[in-house]
C-alpha cells in the first residue's frame, strides 16, 4: 500500500510538470485558435537561454529576468512575421507553421545558446523528504513538491490576471469571439502578441523546471509530445483542465508502467517496459470516446 | 500557344471523362512516364537511384496515402511513419511463415494488414475531430512502434526488433541492382498514382471533399460519414503500408522500428503541405523538394562556409538545416498556402494564354 501511495504521489506530482507545458497550449489556443506545437520548442529555448545567459556571467535572476525578455521578444515576432500573415488560414495551416517554428526554434535556439545538455542549478536540491521518509518510508522528491508550488502559485496568478485585470478581460473577450471582440474596439493584434509573451513566460516557468530536473537539453523539446494527452484530456481550452489532465495523466502513468508490464510479462512472455511512451495517448484517446471534447473543454456545436 | 485546349472536341464520354484531358497533359505525362522508365535507368548512376530516386517514389507514395487521409477526406493524421512500419513488418513476416508466397502479393497483403491497422486508429475519427484527432493518431504512432519493439514474435526474436528483409524475386528473377529496384518501385508507384488520381474523382472521393469540407453537411446530404471516413483510412494507410513495405525491401534492406519515428511522419506530413494538400501531384513534388533540400543543403552550406571563410562544424551545419527547414515551411504557407500544385496550377493558365494574355 506504501509502495502504492508512493508511486501515486510519485505519478501525480510528475503530472503536475506537464501540466506546466500544457498549460502554454492552452493559453494559446484558448485565445487565438492556434493549435501551438511548438510550446515544446519553446520550453527548450526558454530554458536554453538561461542557462546561456548563466555562462555569460549573469546571475540566476538577471538571466531570468533576461530569459524572460527574450521569450517575449520572440513571442511577439512570432506573432508579427507568422501568425499575422496566416489570418484567415484554417486552422490546419496555422497548426502546420507552429510545426515549422517548432523545427525553427529547435535549429536556432543550439546555434545561439550551444547544443551541449547543461545543468540548471536553482538551488532546490532532488532529495527524498526526510519527514515523510521517516514516518511513512516513503520517497516523496522535494524538488517535485517545489515544482508542484510553483504550478500551482503560476495557475493562481494566471487565474487572477485573467479575472481582474483589464488584459485579462480582454483576452478573455478574444477568446470568446474575435469578431466580437474587435467590434468593440479590443486590439486583437496586441492581444495576440500579449498572449505569446504570457505562453513565453509560461513556457519559461516549465523550461526553468524540467531543465533544472533533467537537464537542459534537446529532450526537452519532448516535453511537448508529454503534455499533447494531458491537453485533449484536459480540453483544448480549460486552464485547469490542464491541471487535473495533467495529474490524471501523470498519476496513471506512473501507476501502468508499474503494474502492466508484469501482467503482460506473465502473458506473452518478453519486457514489457517503457509502455510510458503511449500509454497516456491510449488513455486519452479512450477517454475521447466517451467525451469528445475532453473534460472541461467547451461542447462544440455544429453549425451547416 | 503550346498548351492550349481550344479545338480538342470530346465526341464521346470516354473522351470527356479521360484521366487526362487534355491532349498536352496526356503527352506530357506520356513522355514523364518514357523518360523515368527508359530514359532514367541510362544515364543515373547508382548513387542517384538508391539515394536520391528510389527513397523519393517511396516517400511520393507515402505522401500520396497522407494526402488522401488529409487532402481529400480532411482528416489530419500524425502516424503515417507507424503504418509504413505495419507494411514493412507485415511483408517481412508474410514472406517469412509462407513458403513461397510471391513478393508482390506480401506486399499487397502488408498494404491490406496496414490498411486493418488503419481502420482500428480510425475509429476514433467518428467521435474526435480536429486537433483532438490528429493527438489521438499520435497513440497509433507511438503504440505501434513500441509494439513492433517489444513483441519478438513480429521481428523474428531478432534484438531490438530490427529485421532483414528477405531476397526480392519476381517471377524467378531476383532483383540485386538499383536500377531493377528502381523499376520495380516505379512500376508500383505509378499504378497506385493512377489509381489514386482516378479514386479522388470518383464518387468516393467526391464524398471524401464533401466529409473534408463540412461533415455535418456532408452526412445531411446524405453521405454515410463511417463508412467514409474509415475508407479513407483503409485507403490511406494502405499506400502507407506499401510504401513501408517497399522502404524495407527496395530501400533499406534492413530496418527498425524505431527508424518509422514521430519525425518522419512529420516530415511526410511536410511533403504534402509543401507539395499541396489535396493534390496527387502535390505528393511528388513535395516528396521531391523535402528530400532534395536536405542534401541541398549538406552541399551549399559547406560551400557557403568555405566563400565566407566561416568555420561551420557539422552539427551547426545540421541545426542550420533544421533552422531553414522551419523557416521555409512558415515560408511556403505565408506565401502559398496550397503549395506547389498551386503554383504549378498557375503556371498552367499562365500557359494557356501565353504569349498573349489579352
Amino acid at each position: 500500500m506504501n509502495f502504492f501511495l508512493e508511486v501515486l504521489i510519485g505519478g501525480l506530482l510528475s503530472g503536475v510538470m506537464y501540466a506546466l507545458v500544457a498549460l502554454g497550449f492552452v493559453m494559446i489556443y484558448k485565445a487565438s485558435g492556434v493549435f501551438n506545437f511548438a510550446q515544446g520548442a519553446m520550453v527548450y529555448l526558454a530554458a536554453l537561454s538561461v542557462v546561456g545567459c548563466i555562462e555569460q556571467g549573469a546571475p540566476l535572476w538577471l538571466a531570468i529576468i533576461l530569459a524572460f525578455i527574450i521569450m517575449t521578444l520572440f513571442g511577439i515576432a512570432t506573432e508579427k512575421f507568422v501568425l499575422r500573415k496566416l489570418v484567415n488560414q484554417p486552422p490546419i495551416a496555422l497548426f502546420m507553421a507552429t510545426i515549422g517554428l517548432a523545427f525553427f526554434i529547435e535549429g536556432i535556439a543550439p546555434m545561439v545558446f550551444g547544443s551541449d545538455p547543461r545543468a540548471l542549478e536553482l538551488g532546490i536540491v532532488d532529495e527524498p523528504l526526510p519527514w515523510v521518509m521517516d514516518n511513512w518510508n516513503m520517497v516523496i522528491s522535494k524538488f517535485d513538491l517545489v515544482a508542484a508550488g510553483v504550478a500551482g502559485v503560476l495557475v493562481a496568478t494566471l487565474a487572477l490576471f485573467f479575472q481582474y485585470t483589464r488584459i485579462g478581460r480582454a483576452l478573455r473577450a478574444v477568446a470568446d469571439d474575435h469578431q466580437a471582440a474587435l467590434s468593440i474596439g479590443i486590439p486583437l493584434q496586441h492581444i495576440w502578441a500579449i498572449v505569446w509573451g504570457v505562453a513565453g513566460f509560461v513556457a519559461l516557468v516549465a523550461g526553468m523546471m524540467w531543465g533544472a530536473r533533467n537537464g537542459v537539453q534537446f529532450a526537452l523539446t519532448f516535453t511537448a509530445l508529454k503534455a499533447l494527452p494531458v491537453l485533449i484530456l484536459g480540453g483544448f481550452t480549460s486552464v485547469p483542465g490542464a491541471i487535473i489532465g495533467g495529474l490524471i495523466i501523470g498519476a496513471s502513468e506512473k501507476l501502468a508502467e508499474i503494474y502492466i508490464p508484469p501482467v503482460m510479462q506473465d502473458l506473452f512472455g518478453g519486457n514489457f517496459g517503457g509502455i510510458e511512451g503511449w500509454f497516456p495517448y491510449v488513455l486519452a484517446l479512450l477517454f475521447l470516446l466517451v467525451r469528445p471534447e475532453g473534460l472541461f473543454g467547451e461542447k462544440h456545436i455544429d453549425r451547416v | 500557344m503550346l498548351y492550349r485546349e481550344a479545338g480538342q472536341f470530346k465526341t464521346t464520354y470516354a473522351a470527356d471523362q479521360q484521366l487526362f484531358p487534355i491532349r498536352q497533359d496526356r503527352i506530357g505525362v506520356i513522355t514523364l512516364l518514357l523518360v523515368a522508365f527508359l530514359g532514367v535507368p541510362l544515364f543515373a548512376s547508382e548513387y542517384w537511384f538508391s539515394a536520391i530516386l528510389i527513397p523519393f517514389l517511396i516517400f511520393a507514395l507515402a505522401a500520396l496515402g497522407l494526402n488522401v487521409l488529409t487532402g481529400y477526406a480532411g482528416q489530419l493524421s500524425l502516424g503515417s511513419a507507424a503504418f509504413m512500419a505495419v507494411g514493412a513488418y507485415a511483408a517481412y513476416n508474410f514472406q517469412l511463415r509462407i513458403e513461397g508466397i510471391p513478393i508482390l502479393v506480401s506486399f499487397a497483403l502488408a498494404g491490406l494488414t496496414a490498411a486493418g491497422v488503419g481502420i482500428l486508429f480510425g475509429l476514433p475519427s467518428l467521435r474526435i475531430k480536429g486537433f483532438y484527432l490528429a493527438v489521438a493518431t499520435l497513440a497509433a504512432q507511438f503504440f505501434i512502434v513500441w509494439c513492433l519493439t517489444k513483441f519478438p514474435w513480429l521481428s523474428n526474436n531478432s534484438s531490438s526488433g530490427v529485421i532483414s528483409t528477405q531476397k526480392l524475386i519476381i517471377f524467378g528473377h531476383e532483383l540485386t541492382t538499383p536500377v531493377e529496384k528502381y523499376l520495380l518501385v516505379l512500376s508500383i508507384v505509378v499504378v497506385m498514382a493512377l489509381a489514386a488520381k482516378n479514386m479522388v474523382r470518383s464518387s468516393t472521393g467526391r464524398a471524401w471533399m464533401a466529409v473534408r469540407d463540412m461533415d455535418v453537411a456532408a452526412s445531411v446530404i446524405g453521405i454515410k460519414l463511417m463508412p467514409t471516413k474509415l475508407l479513407a483510412f483503409a485507403v490511406s494507410s494502405f499506400y502507407c503500408g506499401v510504401a513501408g513495405a517497399l522502404y524495407a525491401f527496395c530501400y533499406l534492406g534492413s530496418v527498425e522500428p524505431d527508424g518509422f519515428s514521430l519525425e518522419m511522419s512529420f516530415k511526410i506530413l511536410f511533403m504534402i503541405i509543401i507539395g499541396g494538400v489535396g493534390s496527387i501531384m502535390g505528393s511528388f513534388l513535395g516528396a521531391a523538394f523535402i528530400l532534395l533540400l536536405p542534401i541541398f543543403l549538406d552541399v551549399a552550406l559547406p560551400f557557403l562556409a568555405g566563400l565566407f571563410g566561416l568555420p561551420f562544424s557539422s552539427a551547426t551545419v545540421s541545426h542550420i538545416q533544421i533552422t531553414v527547414f522551419g523557416a521555409l515551411i512558415m515560408f511556403f504557407l505565408i506565401v502559398e498556402p496550397h503549395g506547389l500544385a498551386r503554383l504549378w496550377q498557375i503556371a498552367k493558365e499562365k500557359l494557356r494564354l501565353w504569349p498573349f494574355p489579352h
